[in-house]
């Protein structure tokens, strides 16, 4: 404390003389802010300093509610106390104050009342209503500060029920005349969006007016909303590709004001802003990427001065580089720059070059091998962070040869560590890579202890659930299994033995558990001295309730003979009487098996194998039961979502405008739960939900259209796909790519001579670095290697294979994966298509430059500015329309041609081979037609078509594998596709290898089609509707657009909905009707419309969940078509 | 997008708050003091790059205080840096020479400055003039005397 005050005078001079220069705020030693913040410096206690803030709060109370405070009074008083609450005191008689000020007082006034609005009340406070009204006289304001400030506070907080109120008149100031008026619009619009995306949809066009603004700053703040959108939905803005690039051209070489320089470099802000746009454009997509290319490798030349800013925009550069389509061109010279990071003696720069290799160290492995000593180095970083950065990325690269060095340092890392989040992240690091490469059973069972000792009891609760399981399932092995089980066994019982007091709960419960199920293996082991030191557990005083109940468990399970029956009941009677009632019913259940030995036997059986449970999990057993307490007058249940709506809908206040340009989402329940359609309608055209409410639900649509996930956790590497994430969890012999089409070994540098020191280093490196070389590419490319893995979980069933999946959060199914792993395609196809890539076939550079003209159109330019209306939403059919000519060539085999199919589109192509396919519709299934043209001069072999999908179920129609493809032939696959999830496009991916000229090569494609291909009429009377309907759980509310032209519009609409989407119009009645359809398998969705003044109130349900939403976005965009 | 700014002292005492993603009070002060143990545990000449929970924290103190930020996972660090220098850069324009006692005495002028950079979590506006033009336009309509008696004003 002395310190500041020494601070204070020495000042002291130097803030005197400020007063006399201009801009500057003057220092007011006199006044009372002044007063109280010199009173509260020399204190020296917490206990002074809270009696004398309570004073000045006390006094602060009485002069704002004095009847002569003056407007200039009130502004200073409010100063004080937001200095009040900012040390920690609550002001909350001054929050109605601070609404008042900005709503009365003058400009300045004004000011200090919004800035204490912003900072006492948070979003949801009931006080901030009162300020819409402020907030609406100052966006009309004529006096352009005021404009300002009501344009911070909107964006800074702002009842998201109130959008509606204010966002004609933000959306107004989009066409200001004046810069800082439209860019803070464009801004609070962003905003808006991040909070309430639905609520903004319908002034897309305007965004696209402030993207080609002539004020570089309105289009800086345009980029904000863009990237979100584009993130949430980047196939419907690759139109913008080429816009982007040319405006990034525009900065990279300076043509911006020199206003926008910092420390000459070109508008660095806005510069990373488009590469982060860009990467997220050119990410699994060629042709948009290929147009980046030039742009890209500008930016990395231009950026040469040794500057932060500079670094920063080269890292974003690298991380575009290495997410978009390769070009083997870029990523040299990009992993050129993760060199110069890492190596850099600037720390920051290191931990960033240690942040992109982890990134790229999938894609690449050799370059961790250029750095490995680096990497050495920075495992004995004197700073932390640089320590655990590097201990990630050594993560990545843990293979079953690595494994033991990566966990002792990671281990050696975790005794260091005090900061709990790190702690818990990198235990379960350490149990997955245990799990997953384990040497040896003594190794696995020791570090799993290490784990248990470390994690605590903060440890991620899958852990030790998932370790329990692969003790019980086991691996393929019988034998193997016992050892690992009398392993752990035998470490417990010693661990018991010794030191208790330390051992957190949850590892007590492994514990009790292990010995309770396997303790009899060990056969020279007394049961009763396992007792013991399971009873010595229950007198511990920090044991909790629920680890006491595991242990009862196992000493159920245990008690057999007379010593350990007599334990048995001295513990019975200390916990008969507990106050928990799980454990007292554990405590009797012990003492009845204990007693009954015949029982006992029966109930637990050591059975050694593990054979699947039986698990009635529709509870029909107590069917009995709940008639009764139905017939006896007991409500009928509801599920716990239904309730929740419910309580919400009695207690919340409407806070929905009645008049909306735009369509409200309707929620998913109503106030009087499942009832008819046609009681329905009444209670539907009243309750108009907050939009607030349909987003809770986590539908696909809304997902399509943008809703932020705050506070969510996503790192670079979880932009994988999917599939590259299966492999990645599923061949654990191979974390490491192949590199090229055949890596070199030779790249590991190993100088020859090397001083003492060093040598140590040396031998680290070797043992970190091993497998990551050409060995794992061996690997791939043939059989994996059995003994890689040790403990490996069998594969039962595909329900216990989908539970092996289940931890690498992963959630792609078990077929998927172990398609993956039985065909061992290897990871890379990136990498070997890039070597493949390299001259294009002839038309597809044609195509490109025709892509291009249509691109070229929608670029910004002054002239343009005003009416550049392209239609932002292009349908994925007008997207794939382009490519279709090429194929025309192509045909349908005959006994196709005649049925409803999607014209032939490329999927990619190369020298040798170009892939393009459609898809017919059949009655009960989709068929998926693929087609192969070898276009080379010699034949194709060994052709191996891999297709999967996340969300479909894909199966080969014949059976044959892929005869050669003879040069200038072609062959067609057919996939019978049904869909085991509903989206509203579904994709397929798919990777072919073939041989030609005895030269390995692979290409990836993918092929997407929307949900509507699926949809077939399903043909119900009125009366089998009705009872569908009420048996029909999922449901979701929306109103539509009607179409308006025709006579009747419910009739017109009804039959623009079947003609497009295949619906069946059960009935029409009045302004109601019922429509029909189902999913090619028979899953049926049911439609009930309401025609309600101009709109539609449309009702789905369906028993599949995800169905309702994805098949009601197909209707808007019919119905937004039109 | 930035989720918080922090600025405060090495004794650990708040000086300036500003929220960009609506907490309760409660989270607001368990990240405040989280921030604080972490950052001025940090011995000097250590990477300005944390993390917190899915957040990634930047960090730079300049002279006694500390400037701490909270940025979303994809959000470049180095930017982010170069964001709390160029507030710097603003605050000393704005005080001239600006220290600790500025800011502490002053620290609605610092808020002011900082709505006129960034805005809901991004940066409003680049140009270090523009910043200080707009705030120069405000404090010319300081000298005005106001004498408005608080009350008199028709309530509302």
């Amino acid at each position: 404390m002395s310190d500041v005050v020494e601070k204070t005078l020495t000042a002291l001079p130097s803030l005197l003389s400020l007063d006399s220069q201009p801009g500057s705020a003057k220092l007011s030693s006199s006044s009372k802010l002044g007063a109280l913040i010199r009173g509260i410096t020399e204190l020296t206690s917490k206990h002074e300093e809270e009696k004398l803030v309570q004073h000045e709060l006390a006094s602060l109370k009485d002069q704002v509610s004095s009847p002569n405070i003056s407007m200039r009074q009130m502004k200073e008083a409010m100063v004080r106390a937001i200095y009040c609450e900012m040390l920690g005191y609550e002001a909350s008689f001054s929050y109605i104050h601070a609404i008042k000020l900005a709503q009365q007082g003058s400009i300045l006034d004004k000011r200090v009342g919004y800035l204490a609005v912003c900072l006492f009340l948070n979003e949801n406070h009931e006080l901030l209503l009162l300020l819409v009204n402020t907030v609406l006289k100052d966006l009309q304001s004529t006096n352009l500060i005021e404009v300002c400030m009501a344009l911070t506070v909107v964006s800074q907080m702002f009842p998201k029920d109130m959008i509606p109120a204010i966002l004609p008149l933000v959306e107004e100031k989009l066409n200001h005349s004046k810069e800082i008026i439209r860019r803070k619009a464009v801004l609070a619009l962003y905003k808006f969006y991040l909070i309430a995306p639905n609520q903004v949809q319908h002034i897309h066009n305007k965004f696209r007016k402030a993207l080609c603004d002539k004020d570089p700053g309105v289009m800086f703040a345009s980029l904000h909303i863009y990237l979100q959108m584009i993130k949430d939905n980047p196939e419907g803005y690759k139109d913008l590709t080429a816009s982007f690039v040319t405006i990034l051209k525009q900065v990279v070489s300076g043509k911006l004001p020199m206003d926008f320089n910092y420390h000459s470099v070109p508008a660095p802000w806005l510069q990373i802003q488009l590469l982060r746009i860009l990467s997220i454009l050119g990410k699994n997509d060629q042709m948009s990427s290929e147009i980046m290319y030039d742009v890209l490798d500008e930016s990395l030349k231009r950026a040469e001065i040794n500057h932060n800013i500079t670094y920063a925009i080269l890292y974003e550069c690298v991380k575009c580089i290495y997410t978009i389509y390769p070009n083997s061109d870029l990523l040299e010279k990009a992993a050129k720059c993760i060199g110069n990071f890492v190596i850099s003696s600037k720390i920051n720069l290191k931990y960033l070059g240690l942040k992109a290799l982890t990134f790229v160290i999938q894609q690449d492995p050799k370059l961790a091998l250029q750095h490995q000593m680096t990497i050495i180095e920075c495992l004995d970083h004197p700073d932390i962070i640089i320590k655990r950065e590097t201990l990630e990325l050594l993560f990545r690269i843990t293979n079953a040869q690595n494994v033991t060095v990566i966990v002792e340092k990671m281990l050696e890392f975790l005794h260091q560590s005090k900061d709990d989040h790190s702690t818990i992240d990198l235990v379960g690091k350490v149990a997955e890579i245990a799990e997953k490469y384990a040497p040896e059973n003594k190794w696995f069972i020791e570090t799993m202890n290490t784990v248990f000792s470390l994690g605590g009891d903060m440890i991620q609760p899958d852990i030790p659930n998932s370790f329990l399981k692969l003790l019980s399932e086991g691996f393929d092995s019988e034998e193997e299994n016992q050892k690992l089980r009398l392993f752990a066994v035998d470490s417990y019982i010693s661990l018991l033995e010794g030191e208790i007091k330390k051992l957190p709960q949850r590892f007590l419960q492994v514990i009790s558990w292990v010995l309770g199920e396997y303790s009899h293996l060990r056969t020279d082991l007394d049961s009763a001295r396992v007792i013991t030191l399971l009873a010595k557990l229950l007198d511990m005083k920090q044991m909790s309730g629920e680890t006491k109940t595991w242990v009862l468990m196992a000493m159920t399970k245990l008690c057999s003979g007379e010593s350990s029956i007599s334990i048995a009941q001295s513990v019975c009677d200390d916990y008969s009487s507990s106050m928990d009632t799980v454990l007292r019913q554990r405590a009797h259940e012990l003492q009845l098996l204990s007693q009954d030995s015949a029982l006992r036997g029966q109930l637990l059986t050591l059975h050694s194998g593990s054979e699947p449970l039986e698990v009635d999990s529709s509870l029909s057993f107590l069917d009995a039961f709940v008639s009764e307490a139905l017939a006896a007058g007991a409500a009928p249940y509801k599920p716990p979502h239904q309730r929740q709506e419910e309580l919400a809908q009695e207690k919340a206040l409407s806070l929905e405008p009645y008049e909306l340009s735009l369509p409200i989402n309707m929620s998913s329940s109503s106030l009087t739960g499942r009832q008819s359609p046609t009681l329905m309608s009444v209670s539907s055209g009243l309750s108009g939900d907050s939009t607030e409410l349909s987003l809770k639900g986590n539908t696909t649509i809304l997902k399509l259209e943008g809703v932020k996930r705050v506070w969510g956790k996503e790192g670079y590497l979880s932009r994988k796909d999917p599939l590259e994430e299966v492999i990645q969890v599923e061949n654990p012999s191979s974390p490491s790519q192949p590199t090229g089409t055949g890596g070199t070994p030779s790249d590991t540098p190993t100088p020859s001579a090397t001083p003492e020191p060093e040598h140590g280093k040396q031998q680290l490196a070797s043992s970190l670095f091993i497998g990551l070389g050409s060995q794992t590419s061996v690997f791939l490319m043939g059989k994996s290697d059995p003994t890689a893995q040790r403990i490996r979980r069998k594969v039962k069933t595909p329900n216990s294979s989908m539970a092996v999946t289940e931890r690498g959060s992963v959630s792609s199914t078990s077929s998927a994966v172990d398609n993956l792993l039985c065909n061992n395609i290897p990871e890379s196809a990136n990498m070997v298509q890039e070597v493949t890539y390299e001259t294009p076939p002839p038309y597809k550079t044609e195509l490109d430059a025709r892509l291009n003209e249509d691109l070229i159109d929608s670029t910004p330019s002054p002239v343009q500015s005003n009416g550049v209306e392209t239609t932002s939403d292009k349908t994925e059919s007008e997207i794939t329309d382009k490519p279709r000519d090429e194929c025309s060539s192509i045909s349908l085999p005959a006994k196709l041609s005649g049925l409803p199919h999607s014209e032939v589109t490329s999927l990619c192509s190369n020298q040798t081979v170009e892939l393009s396919a459609c898809h017919v519709e059949k009655h009960d299934y989709v068929l998926l037609v693929i087609f192969i043209s070898n276009s080379s001069d010699s034949d194709m072999e060994n052709i191996h078509l891999q297709v999967i999908s996340e969300q479909l179920e894909v199966s080969l129609l014949c059976e044959s594998p892929l005869q050669d493809i003879a040069k200038h032939s072609m062959a067609v696959c057919q996939y019978l596709l049904n869909v085991r999830r509903p989206v509203v496009h579904f994709e397929v991916v798919g990777m072919l290898s073939y041989q030609t000229s005895s030269e390995n090569q692979e290409v990836e494609f993918s092929y997407k089609l929307p949900l509507t291909s699926f949809v077939r009429p399903l043909e119900v009377s009125t009366e089998q509707y009705g009872t569908m309907w009420l048996a029909f759980s999922n449901d979701t509310k929306q109103n539509l657009a009607l179409v308006t032209d025709g006579q009747d519009p419910l009739t017109d609409t009804l039959d623009l909905l079947k003609k497009k989407l295949g619906l069946h119009v059960v009935e029409i009645i009045g302004v109601e009707g019922i429509v029909a359809c189902r999913l090619v398998q028979d899953q049926p969705c049911l439609l009930h419309c309401r025609v309600h003044g101009r709109t539609l109130a449309v009702w789905l349900r369906s028993p599949i969940p995800e169905l309702p939403d994805c098949l009601l976005y197909h209707c808007q965009r019919v119905l937004e078509e039109t | 997008m930035m989720r918080f700014l922090l600025l405060f002292s090495r004794q650990g005492k708040l000086r300036l708050q500003k929220w960009f993603t609506p907490l309760t009070d409660r989270e607001k002060k368990k990240v405040i003091r989280d921030m604080m143990m972490m950052v001025l545990a940090r011995p000097p000449r250590t990477c300005n790059f944390l993390q917190w929970r899915d957040l990634k924290i930047v960090y730079k103190r300049y002279a006694s205080l500390y400037f701490c930020t909270g940025l979303e996972d994809q959000d470049n660090e180095l930017l982010a840096l170069e964001v709390l220098h160029r507030y710097v850069e603003l605050l000393d324009k704005y005080f001239g020479n600006v220290c600790e006692l500025d800011i502490i005495f002053n620290f609605e002028k610092a808020y002011f400055i900082l709505d006129e950079f960034l805005m809901g979590g991004e940066i409003l506006e680049t140009s270090r003039m523009a910043v200080a033009g707009s705030l120069e336009e405000a404090d010319t309509l300081q000298e005005v005397k106001d004498q408005t008696v608080y009350y008199s004003v028709p309530q509302y």
